[in-house]
């Protein structure tokens, strides 16, 4: 198979790989980078596990080919810890039990950020939508939607 | 928050536990904030193939030839695996504590009975590949009549679905087509009753659709066994059932798991294990098969259709003195787990309430749909909805407030129930009159003065005399019982007078003794 | 065979390809193509790209918009000039999606999708396409009625007349779960006035035949009138003329006939 060489930030970080044809920016990331934090979940983008960042706009990598990342800056769950101190976002999450079975988290959290790197003090509603493309059948809405504000007014929990 | 009322249940807790009724933060939570939970798909193992199934068309069909010649040719294809391959191909789930008969191949052989069911994998370099050659699969089908629905499949004359089991229903104790309940005489009750109200009940397949997909990943491992990421949520049943299916000791195989991307009981079928092991044995590779999502939906196994027919005699006053059900569980094609769906649902009948009279009829049926299985009080919460549909109506038939009605017909402690076991704890009236308080809804003083605690026993305990219906004496066969089991119950109920109500015991008694709704009562 | 990428710096040498190859497909923002490979379409074996600016290209300065095939949904919402298609971009999908799919990969989408091209139809929207010998108008309709040949083309952008109030464009989409969720139908209308009467109707809907389709009947029961309650009932009562609504897993066939006259009425009423 032909292959086709790929640079791009990921994380900051500059990386050099080497895709086959048709290759998704997931299946790059999971296995030619090994990144697992972004999940599959569906490949349809119905669900958001595969959540990630592409120059600070919200994608979903299942749906991206990975070669249309050429140059841009990658950005996922493991790139958004603060050297050893979890994201302001991350630390609300534990806090507030917005995670079960977790893997639904990694997507939710870069929606989460997503949001919060555009509007720093959402309303609920704007909330509601940011994470709207995000599904979770562990049943945590209402969870993650306290533990985003929470993290939004700086850890100061809020109704 | 929960909140333990002291009021009702003064002596249930010790409120002095350090960990008990206390906040305290998942052990998983760091890894699942920073995404470094390993979930079976996060290995990345070198020279790892590609699994996938070539899944049957129809919901009912004879296959007549299967040619996998062309597949064969196809580029990056390291192994087609056909039926013959397995070297156990018949296997059913609950066959590990010797319940019920073998009844489902790994890959189907001769028949396809739901569409969807797999047929021939696909092993291969890449996903692409393997999509590739499933297209150049030829199936040569003969389509069968299927039947879809639970009583059409009782019908005399009806397709049979599954050949283990001709009469469309799942066998008990080699003898009995379904569960059945009797305690008083349901006939008389309802022929007491001032109104007779009978009413029909379904409930749809659901399913679980978990956010991570149905999967493994099975690998040679140095010594000789295999290494096997799943995602199971019941790790070493599916140990136990990819050692029976491929035939070799248990200690063959490495499991490892138990970080599930959502449950909720549709990943306990062990239906990847098997065949990503078998693949990785014949290939010496490692071997990953992963449900996608249209995959997981449409043949991932549903939490299975209920369809359930109550009749129910209720006086005036608003005590319900009979209680018939007949109820039928959709098992799909397979048993997997639904012989035990059906006896849950038997056992919760009729539900918390009092009756003096109870008929119960529990079959599970095998129709051409996709196979049932766990799913979150499955067999119990279909009857649930209709008990609870069917008490608004009773409610509404004799002009009593809902809530009032299920606080005059809920069971008491020391009352018996219909499965001649006394009623501990029962709590119910309590419930309701909180969540009547809770929903501002108006209860009369006297119902809000009524207390399980009270008026129980008596000559609620009592056993009514039940007719009796004639049967072959049931023995259960050995081979359906295990080591742990007790000897069966020898002991008959006399017809009549009944027997005083059995001395309570003073301690709470919980946790003395269990009951398995599969083995009767055990103790610990 | 495996997948080859191709991309393109003019529209022209994309579109050759396109009209050559029947196993490439265009990639817009990829949440029809992706998806399609992601689940094993192995009819797809070129994905073939544009670089050309023109397809990202928002005129909206004028009366007659022109939206780049290439532009996605959030850009949409980012121009106020498109205000009264933004109920229409917001519809769709989940802010991921909004940020990749674009305006002229909807118009490829099938139900539950598609949402925006009812929007596109209920707007009279002329599609430019470029195939091998050339690129053409073409009235959305047509488009949609030949959308499966129209894979062998290279959509350019859509153009249309810019609705002369807030008022005369009307959107509404029914869907289960809020704000994210397929459509049961999508129903858009463009009402002009002319004198205190409706002049030129348009109704659109999704989900209610197997591409999006006017209600013609509808149209005719509004045409030369005032909005009044009469008028409105009368297009309500039209509204099932013409549908053939199928069943999905979102709602069935016959739920759709039911309620696709009672959302009419409430997008032409204005209710909430």
């Amino acid at each position: 198979m032909a292959k086709t060489a790929l640079q791009f930030q990921h994380n900051g970080r500059d990386v050099a790989i080497f895709v086959d044809g048709g290759t998704n920016l997931l299946v790059a990331l999971r296995e030619l980078i090994g990144d697992m934090t972004p999940k599959f979940g569906c490949g349809q983008g119905g669900c958001g596990a595969c959540s990630i960042l592409i120059d600070g706009e919200l994608h979903l990598s299942c749906l991206t080919l990975a070669e249309t990342v050429a140059g841009r800056s990658v950005e996922t769950l493991d790139g958004i810890k603060e050297g050893p101190n979890l994201h302001p976002l991350q630390r609300a999450f534990a806090d507030n039990f917005a995670a079960q079975c977790g893997y639904c988290t990694p997507g939710m959290l870069m929606a989460a950020k997503a949001l919060l790197d555009r509007n720093p003090q959402p309303s609920r509603a704007a909330v509601v939508e940011a994470i709207s493309g995000n599904i979770c059948r562990c049943t945590g809405y209402e969870p993650i939607i306290n533990a985003v504000l929470a993290a939004a007014s700086g850890g100061r929990a809020r109704a | 928050m929960l909140e333990l009322r002291k009021d009702i249940f003064a002596d249930e807790r010790d409120d002095n536990l350090k960990e008990i009724g206390k906040g305290t933060q998942r052990q998983d939570m760091l890894g699942h904030v920073t995404g470094t939970s390993t979930y079976f798909d996060d290995h990345k193992l070198q020279g790892m193939l590609h699994l996938k199934v070539v899944r049957s068309t129809h919901a009912h069909a004879r296959l007549r030839r299967i040619d996998t010649s062309e597949a064969e040719r196809s580029a990056g294809v390291r192994r087609i695996i056909r039926g013959s391959d397995v070297p156990r191909n018949l296997n059913t789930l609950l066959s590990l504590i010797n319940f019920g008969k073998d009844d489902e191949p790994s890959l189907a052989v001769d028949k396809v009975r739901y569409k969807g069911e797999p047929i021939v994998a696909i092993v291969a370099d890449s996903p692409r590949e393997a999509y590739e050659a499933m297209a150049k699969v030829r199936i040569d089908y003969e389509p069968l009549p299927a039947v879809l629905d639970v009583e059409d499949a009782l019908k005399p004359g009806a397709p049979v679905v599954n050949d283990t089991y001709p009469k469309n229903a799942f066998i008990y104790h080699d003898v009995y087509d379904h569960q059945k309940l009797r305690f008083g005489d349901v006939e008389r009750g309802l022929a007491a009753a001032d109104h007779v109200l009978e009413q029909r009940y379904q409930m749809s397949p659901i399913e679980h659709a978990p956010t991570e997909t149905n999967g493994s990943i099975a690998a040679p491992d140095t010594n000789g066994r295999y290494i096997v990421y799943t995602s199971t949520q019941a790790l070493f049943f599916s140990l136990d059932t990819c050692a029976k299916i491929l035939d070799v000791p248990s200690n063959t195989f490495h499991f490892i798991g138990g970080t599930v991307g959502g449950g909720f009981g549709g990943k306990v079928d062990t239906l990847t294990e098997p065949l990503s092991i078998l693949g990785a044995m014949l290939t010496g590779r490692p071997v990953r098969y992963l449900f996608g999502r249209e995959e997981e939906m449409q043949y991932g196994p549903p939490r299975g259709a209920e369809r359930i027919y109550i009749k129910d005699g209720v006086m005036r006053d608003g005590r319900i003195v009979a209680r018939k059900i007949r109820a039928y569980f959709d098992s799909g094609a397979y048993t997997r787990l639904s012989s035990y769906a059906a006896v849950k649902c038997a056992a919760h009948l009729p539900g918390p309430y009092t009756i003096p009279n109870v008929y119960g009829d529990v079959y599970c049926v095998f129709t051409n749909r996709t196979p049932a299985t766990a799913m979150r009080g499955f067999g119990v919460t279909a009857m649930d909805f209709a008990i609870e549909c069917q008490m608004d109506k009773l409610a509404h038939l004799v002009g009593m407030d809902p809530m009032e009605f299920r606080i005059l017909n809920a069971y008491r402690d020391g009352d018996m129930k219909a499965h001649r076991r006394e009623a501990k704890n029962t709590a119910l009236i309590e419930c309701v009159q909180v969540a009547a308080e809770k929903a501002k809804w108006p209860i009369r003083e006297e119902f809000k003065r009524a207390s399980s605690r009270k008026e129980g026993g008596g000559s609620r305990a009592a056993i009514p005399p039940t007719p009796r219906e004639s049967y072959a004496p049931a023995t259960a066969p050995s081979q359906q019982r295990t080591t742990y089991d007790r000897a069966p119950a020898t002991s008959r109920e006399p017809p009549s007078p009944p027997p005083p109500p059995p001395p309570r015991p003073l301690a709470p008694s919980h946790g003395a003794a269990r009951f398995s709704s599969v083995f009767g009562t055990r103790r610990r | 065979m495996s997948v080859t990428v191709r991309t393109f710096t003019s529209t022209g040498e994309a579109a050759a390809v396109l009209s050559s190859d029947r196993s490439a497909r265009y990639l817009g923002g990829g949440t029809l193509v992706m998806r399609a490979l992601n689940e094993g379409d192995i009819s797809i074996s070129t994905i073939v790209r544009a670089s050309d600016h023109a397809l990202t290209r928002i005129d909206a300065t004028g009366s007659r918009i022109i939206i780049g095939a290439g532009v996605t949904f959030a850009r949409i919402l980012a121009e106020r000039d498109l205000g009264f298609l933004h109920a229409a971009a917001r519809s769709i999908g989940g802010p991921a999606v909004r940020n990749m799919g674009t305006v002229g990969g909807n118009l490829f989408a099938s139900i539950p999708y598609g949402d925006f091209t009812v929007a596109l139809l209920a707007l009279d929207a002329v599609v430019s396409v470029q195939g091998g010998l050339g690129s053409r108008d073409m009235p959305i309709e047509e488009f949609l009625q030949t959308r499966e040949r129209q894979t062998g083309t290279l959509v350019l952008s859509v153009s249309f007349q810019k609705p002369a109030s807030a008022d005369a464009f009307r959107y509404r989409k029914i869907a289960r779960i809020k704000p994210k969720g397929g459509a049961v139908i999508t129903l858009a209308a463009h009402l002009p006035v002319s004198s205190g009467r409706i002049a030129g109707a348009r109704i659109a809907l999704g989900s209610m035949a197997p591409t999006q389709i006017r209600a013609r009947a509808a149209e005719r029961a509004l045409e030369g009138r005032t909005l009044d309650a009469a008028t409105i009932s009368a297009a309500t009562a039209a509204a099932v003329e013409g549908i053939a609504p199928a069943d999905n897993a979102l709602a069935s066939g016959w739920y759709r006939r039911e309620v696709v006259g009672v959302h009419l009425r409430r997008l032409l009423s204005g209710q909430e």
